[in-house]
């Protein structure tokens, strides 16, 4: 009989990192292989499970950067160092690091997207000599809403990052959609750049056709997708788009594949 | 093997069957039809062979054996987590050669896309099937246009006429049990349609493209998300996580699974209130497609198995068939 994948597993507190009021990182005890852009089932017994990606990869741990919008979340938030939460996974392709090494490489997230791609930021802000050059435009309603402020602080010593606001910028940030910082990228071969684009569909599908003006080419730029998950492991259905299931095939998809995703 | 026995020894090989199976069969509910004053056919315990309806299509399919509407994974106390235990005895259900080809849809999803699903696995690796022949095709049937009409991946054909049981097994176990009454060995065949008098085609150049056509804004008036084909469907296995805790003891509960259905809300909304499909139209086209376009995209063979159970059971009288018929036309008008 193959394994239970229903059944979660204890997993310890080490460390709760405040962003904002409502986003919080949890870094939780785990061994075992785990990539940027997959993600965990956090299990709160009497709440549900929710589907959270991975924002940073540390030695015995993973980072879980949570929203607090809904029933489960919530509860998490209740949650403290020393406590424990029950996780399942980790599930999703992830992103394959091998695919940006020795490019240049251009990130852009909106909001909370930043979180799945953190991962590979920490790696080429680690490893600044396996890309050719990194550029990190992340955007957010406000400048209380910015996550991974020191982060942001430190990947600023070796790599181009913009920070943009809605509204009400300061010295850190500047004003505006991060579509508008995509034309004044300099690039020096384009064939060998690539884009990695993660957060509100509109916002990905703006940067995407800013990208395409560049010149990337739709080969070179990657995607993730969230959806409703119940199970995490292809059985639900909830995250089915067209034949694809975001939950096995995804979360993560190279733009051929994933601009063909319409629900 | 072919051979007949009577009523009577049969219904002596499903008592001793029943010692290490539940034997589910489509049978009679009565009153509990979807107008008042008629009979509901669905599938439960059965004791004797004539308890089973053999002339009339099961309004509810066979799933539910497998993937039970509501089925407990585990229990939860403050410190642990109990798996739920599996039922003592495995099951023999009776079913049509349409739901013995679901029950390779239910596999692929359960067994093969991604993980293996533990909980069906373990109900499953226990199961036998028993063949019920089709003498006619049913109102609403399109197995012959899905090729699901025939089938021999049985563990027993059983037939009853009369008094008489004719039986073709290619069970060892069942076999045993069989032969401890008088049988007579005879050539059995099973009764498989030729012919249904609804066929579906489906069109060659099917795509995504067909969800911009008119046609969805006419289901978008007429379907009420009541959900009901799904539900009635063999192929559909979609759930939903419930945690329930109990009232005498709030920290103590259990974690189910719960049938899902792609037409009702809710189904794809996400923490922070946004969901996708709003439009029930497009909910039909998202269910359309998927038992006869993307299913087959990924599995290589088509979801639906044509048992027209939606058709039967729609409130809205929907017809799926005539939906599937219909996707000609609207290929031709996005394209």
């Amino acid at each position: 009989m193959g394994k239970n994948e229903y059944i979660p597993f204890k997993s310890e507190i080490k460390e709760v990192i405040k962003h904002t009021d409502i986003e919080y990182t949890f870094r939780m005890t785990y061994e075992g292989d785990v990539k940027p852009g997959q993600f965990f089932e956090v299990s709160i017994p009497k709440y549900g499970e929710a589907p959270i990606s991975v924002s940073g990869i540390g030695d015995g741990t993973v980072d879980l950067t949570i929203r607090r919008v809904g029933k489960v979340t919530n509860e998490i938030f209740e949650h403290y160092v020393g406590d424990t939460m029950l996780l399942r996974g980790p599930y999703g392709n992830g992103f394959d690091l091998d695919l940006y090494k020795g490019k240049e490489i251009i990130v852009i997230a909106g909001g909370t997207g930043l979180s799945p791609v953190k991962g590979i930021v920490d790696y080429f802000h680690a490893n600044p000599d396996e890309a050719n050059s990194f550029t990190l435009i992340a955007g957010f309603k406000s400048v209380n809403d910015i996550i991974f402020k020191d982060d942001i602080e430190r990947w600023k010593e070796n790599m181009n990052v913009v920070i943009t606001v809605d509204k009400d910028a300061d010295k850190t940030c500047k004003l505006g959609l991060v579509t508008a910082h995509i034309p004044d990228l300099v690039i020096k071969n384009i064939e060998n750049t690539v884009a990695i684009v993660v957060g509100p569909q509109i916002m990905m599908d703006c940067s995407v056709e800013e990208l395409f003006q560049l010149g990337v080419i739709e080969e070179n730029i990657w995607i993730s997708q969230e959806r409703k998950m119940c199970c995490g492991i292809g059985k639900c259905g909830h995250c089915k788009i067209d034949d694809v299931y975001i939950c096995l095939d995804g979360p993560v998809f190279n733009y051929t594949k994933g601009k063909l995703l319409r629900d | 093997m072919g051979y007949k026995i009577s009523l009577d020894d049969m219904n002596l090989a499903l008592e001793e069957l029943s010692k290490d199976y539940m034997i589910y069969a489509p049978k009679v509910f009565e009153g509990e039809g979807k107008f008042s004053d008629t009979d509901l056919i669905r599938y439960g315990e059965v004791e004797g062979l004539e308890e089973i309806v053999f002339d009339e299509k099961s309004d509810y399919s066979f799933k539910e054996a497998l993937t039970p509407i509501s089925e407990v994974l585990f229990y939860f106390t403050e410190d642990e987590i109990k798996e739920a235990d599996k039922p003592d005895r495995g099951a023999l259900i009776f079913l049509r050669s349409c739901d013995l080809h679901s029950l390779k849809r239910l596999d692929e999803i359960y067994l093969n896309n991604g993980y293996e699903d533990y909980y069906y696995k373990r109900l499953r690796e226990n199961t036998k099937f028993i063949l019920m022949g089709c003498q006619k095709s049913f109102e609403n049937c399109f197995c012959v246009s899905m090729g699901t009409n025939k089938i021999d991946s049985y563990d027993s054909y059983i037939k009853l006429e009369g008094d008489t049981v004719y039986i073709d097994n290619k069970c060892e176990d069942l076999d045993k049990v069989f032969r401890k009454a008088d049988i007579q060995e005879v050539d059995v065949k099973p009764d498989f349609v030729e012919e249904n008098d609804i066929k579906v085609s489906i069109p060659d150049n099917l795509s995504l493209d067909v969800m911009d056509a008119k046609m969805w804004e006419e289901y978008a008036s007429r379907c009420i998300a009541c959900g009901r084909c799904n539900f009635v469907c063999p192929t559909c296995t979609c759930f939903t996580m419930q945690d329930v805790y109990y009232t005498d003891n709030g920290k103590v509960g259990e974690r189910r699974r719960v049938w899902a259905s792609c037409h009702v809300d809710g189904y794809t909304d996400m923490a922070g209130g946004h969901s996708y499909r709003k439009d029930n139209g497009q909910r039909m086209r998202f269910k359309t497609l998927h038992k006869v376009y993307d299913y087959n995209k990924r599995f290589g063979y088509h979801m639906c198995t044509g048992c027209g159970r939606c058709d039967d059971i729609c409130p809205e009288y929907i017809s799926f068939s005539n939906c599937v018929n219909r996707l000609e036309d609207a290929m031709k008008e996005v394209e």
